[in-house]
């Protein structure tokens, strides 16, 4: 490819310190200026890295007023001190934020691939992309030479699948280094919707392709695209495993051999991560009632077999080492291999699938009624390579098939489409329409939150009903889990600091199987306990998975099993064992809780994150439909005898509905009540100025901006 | 397939080939850096060894373990990054790392070991 040089910057290589470059890249799209910025003690003391970088960046990059689409929003990748250790399993993570064009707020992706740790390793703990480029430009890192460059970019084809694979080509030395080349895209959709990701990759030394893993939410793909970037690419190829030049890595071994045994003598009868990824949740899922299907109206259905894991265990390549980062032992990154779409441009070609993972399976699959395996890996294929959200594209479209069902959309509306439940056709014409730009596809992909107004101000239909059914707070889109029979996890996805995403804290089995934190206060603990916790993965540059989808042997033992605590300390082992610095289980929780807090003043710098921000449509709450009363009538009238003292005997089913609602919208409030005390805000979910100090977030521009909301 | 066979009635425990192979391969006559292990805690000695079954190579995220002409399961260190995923997924733990050494080891059957056992425990055999 013929590459004009834009602009360049020379840097001296230089090796990480337990765990940190102490620098930062800036790039400036707009005007092409490119350059270091030293890490602070300050940012190391009270951000630690990772997403906590990217905020505190973000926030002094940004205004009060900046949107998605100003030049001085920013995307920021970090990577945390950590990320790109070899030993540990899940240990490969970079974080992803940006001013969302869905949410207005900051939102944070955490995504595996090759392109963290290989930028750490050369040279940074975080990058900045500002401004937004005069013409389309690839930004190239190359890690062992101590370059930056943005080049020109004419490429015509983005989709990722193509183009991740061309520029691994074009900029690996020799074909037997393509594995030292990684490179982060979206696809065509992001040009025209807003429901997108950015693909970040992995060269598959074994499949010989190119290997996508998204940083999925808040439309990441968008801000990329309207920057005028194509993609961003690093090179390095000095990779060992003491690249990060920790203290202690005898101990950073001893934990990651441990846990790779553990692996070995448990997947297989635990969670199958190596057979299925996370697709084993789908049988799961659908035989507690928590497999969302048409638009989370019900958690289960006979037709959801065709989900099982097994079905995708058919399609997905087995006994490979399916790590999106090397030296991860719990290799749940599956593929089906050889794929043939049987619609839109790459029809017929063999292409090779990344996942389904679970959320996509039921995001694309049982949320939009469709049950076939083969479809769901077809619209998974085209999320990915388009640039598109899964979980966003399957809440999206439920949302819209279920207005087509109760007649507010109609053929005519969606230019001939018939959104009726499972036509898989239907919903991949829809991201066909998305990547080509027109048609009904183009409003879908505006996410949730616009089709509720564009609906209800050109079609007319009730506002109210298409708040109480459309699965969306703060503007961003759920995510794929039942959350009516657990009030804990109601407030796990609407507390959700960026938005309804699962990844702060996953309470359903604690609180609606097992019975676990019955009490307002003890489900508050397990809202601040669980997302602090969870935080700190975002903070090291780590993923979650390999902390509770693996098990030591005698974790029921243990006292509180639901937070693994063997593992817990293997993180504390080996944050300390890489960085040198000391650190326990409670201080880990403190400098989570830091971040997380100045996340939250961030938001409402941003103009959202107070109480009023805070409200779950009812379909997350209860049943919405009588249809939906009626499939589950004797749990609901029981509920009503036992919880409220109500015979529900001679009342009709709305009254009985209205009785419900209420009794579920105040058990809501009250456990909102119950969290904001917890966690040190007011009653409006505002941080309290003490919280603050006694947790050490008193940064003055920080006390400034809560000022503002006491 | 060129791999060790053992003959455990026979070993006498004298430790000469751990000593030959650790010297071979580290310079130094240490028994924690030798490809092959015997364990005479219990009776008769236990002699642990590779059989080049290639469950490793199966599991290497850079293909740094590949099996040569001969059969014989090969580690590349340049390629190598000590994830020590291979050492969790040896069924007989044969693949071997020690303290120090970043990348783990295992027997290539050159031999050497079997000509300095006075017992004839230890022989090369091609299945
Ligand atoms: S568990 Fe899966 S997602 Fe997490 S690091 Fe390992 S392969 Fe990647
Ligand atoms: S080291 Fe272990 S897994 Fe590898 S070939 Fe030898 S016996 Fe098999
Ligand atoms: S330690 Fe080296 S040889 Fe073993 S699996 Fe990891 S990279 Fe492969």
């Amino acid at each position: 490819m013929n590459r004009k040089l834009i602009a360049e910057f020379k840097y001296a290589p230089a090796p990480v310190i337990r765990g940190y470059n102490k620098r930062s890249l800036y790039i400036n799209l707009s005007t092409g200026e490119i350059k270091e910025k030293p890490v602070t003690e300050l940012m190391i003391d009270k951000f630690v890295g990772g997403k906590g970088f990217d905020l505190y960046l973000m926030w002094h990059a940004i205004k009060d007023e900046t949107k998605w689409d100003s030049p001085e929003n920013e995307i920021c990748i970090s990577f945390g001190p950590l990320c790109g250790n070899t030993s540990y399993p899940g240990s490969g993570k970079s974080i992803v934020t940006t001013i969302s064009p869905l949410t207005g707020i900051p939102v944070d992706c955490n995504v595996g691939g090759h392109f963290g740790p290989y930028t750490k390793f050369s040279g940074w703990d975080a990058i900045e992309l500002q401004g937004i480029a005069k013409e389309e430009v690839i930004v190239y890192i190359d890690g062992d030479k101590g370059v930056v460059q943005i080049l020109s970019a004419p490429d015509e084809e983005i989709n990722s699948h193509i183009f991740a694979e061309e520029l691994i080509k074009e900029f690996a030395d020799s074909e037997d280094k393509y594995q030292f080349v990684s490179v982060v895209s979206s696809g065509k959709a992001a040009e025209n919707v807003l429901i997108t990701c950015l693909n970040f990759s992995f060269w598959d030394k074994r499949r010989k392709v190119a290997r996508l893993k998204q940083a999925g939410r808040g439309g990441t793909g968008s801000v990329f695209r309207h920057k005028k970037i194509k993609a961003l690419v690093v090179k390095y190829s000095g990779l060992k495993v003491d690249s990060n030049n920790p203290v202690d890595v005898e101990t950073l071994r001893k934990r990651g051999l441990k846990l790779h045994q553990e692996i070995e003598a448990g997947d297989s009868t635990q969670n199958r991560m190596r057979q299925v990824g996370t697709a084993h949740l789908m049988e799961i899922m659908n035989d507690y009632d928590l497999l969302p299907i048409r638009n989370f109206k019900y958690g289960q259905m006979p037709e959801a077999e065709g989900l099982h894991s097994r079905e995708f265990k058919k399609l997905f390549t087995q006994g490979m080492p399916d790590g999106c980062w090397f030296g991860c032992s719990l290799s749940c990154c599956k593929a089906v291999d050889n794929f043939e779409p049987r619609t839109g441009p790459y029809k017929g070609k063999k292409v090779c699938v990344d996942g389904p993972e679970y959320e996509t399976a039921a995001g694309c699959g049982s949320n939009i009624g469709v049950f076939n395996a083969r479809d769901v890996v077809e619209i998974n294929f085209y999320c990915d390579t388009y640039g598109v959200d899964t979980i966003s594209f399957g809440t999206s479209t439920a949302f819209a098939m279920e207005c087509y069902e109760n007649g507010i959309l109609n053929k005519e509306r969606t230019g001939g489409l018939e959104l009726t439940w499972g036509n898989a056709d239907a919903a991949l014409e829809l991201l066909h329409q998305m990547a080509r730009g027109d048609g009904f596809g183009v409003i879908v992909g505006q996410g949730v939150r616009k089709m509720k107004q564009i609906f209800a101000e050109k079609y007319g239909a009730d506002p109210d009903f298409l708040q109480d059914i459309g699965m969306e707070a703060k503007g961003l889109e759920y995510s794929q889990y039942m959350s009516k029979e657990s009030l804990a996890q109601q407030g796990g996805y609407t507390l959700a600091l960026k938005g309804p995403q699962h990844d702060e804290a996953w309470l359903i089995f604690m609180d609606m199987v097992n019975n676990q934190i019955p009490t307002f206060k003890d489900k508050a603990e397990a809202l601040h306990y669980f997302p602090m916790f969870r935080t700190w993965f975002g903070l090291q540059g780590l993923c979650k998975l390999p902390w509770n989808d693996i098990e030591p042997a005698n974790n029921a033992e243990t006292d509180e099993p639901a937070k693994v605590p063997e593992h817990v300390q293997n993180y504390v082992d080996i944050y300390t064992a890489i960085t040198g610095k000391p650190l326990n289980k409670k201080t880990l929780i403190e400098q989570s809780e830091r971040v997380y807090n100045f996340q939250k003043v961030f938001c409402l710098r941003m103009g959202k994150g107070r109480r009023i921000d805070d409200v779950p449509p009812y379909r997350a709450v209860g049943p919405v439909t009588e249809e939906e009363y009626l499939s589950r009538q004797d749990r609901y009238d029981k509920q009503l005898k036992e919880k409220l003292n109500i015979d529900p005997e001679g009342k009709s089913t709305t009254e009985k509905m209205d009785i419900l609602r209420k009794y579920r919208e105040d058990q809501y409030q009250q456990l909102i009540d119950a969290v904001y005390e917890r966690k040190g805000w007011n009653a409006q979910g505002v941080p309290k100025i003490e919280h603050l100090q006694k947790i050490g977030m008193d940064l003055p521009e920080v006390i400034e901006v809560v000022k503002r909301f006491l | 397939m060129k791999m060790l066979k053992t003959f455990p009635d026979k070993c006498i425990t004298c430790h000469n080939c751990e000593s030959a192979c650790s010297k071979l391969y580290f310079k130094e006559d240490n028994a924690k850096k030798s490809c092959v292990v015997i364990n005479e805690e219990i009776y008769p000695p236990e002699m642990i060894v590779c059989n080049q079954c290639g469950t490793c190579v199966d599991v290497c995220p850079t293909l740094a373990l590949t099996i040569n002409t001969q059969g014989v399961v090969i580690l590349n260190k340049s390629l190598c990054i000590g994830c020590l995923m291979c050492v969790a997924a040896c069924p007989i733990n044969s693949m071997r790392f020690t303290e120090n050494v970043y990348n783990p080891f295992k027997c290539i059957a050159c031999g050497i070991c079997t000509r300095t056992c006075p017992a004839e425990a230890i022989e090369i055999v091609t299945a």
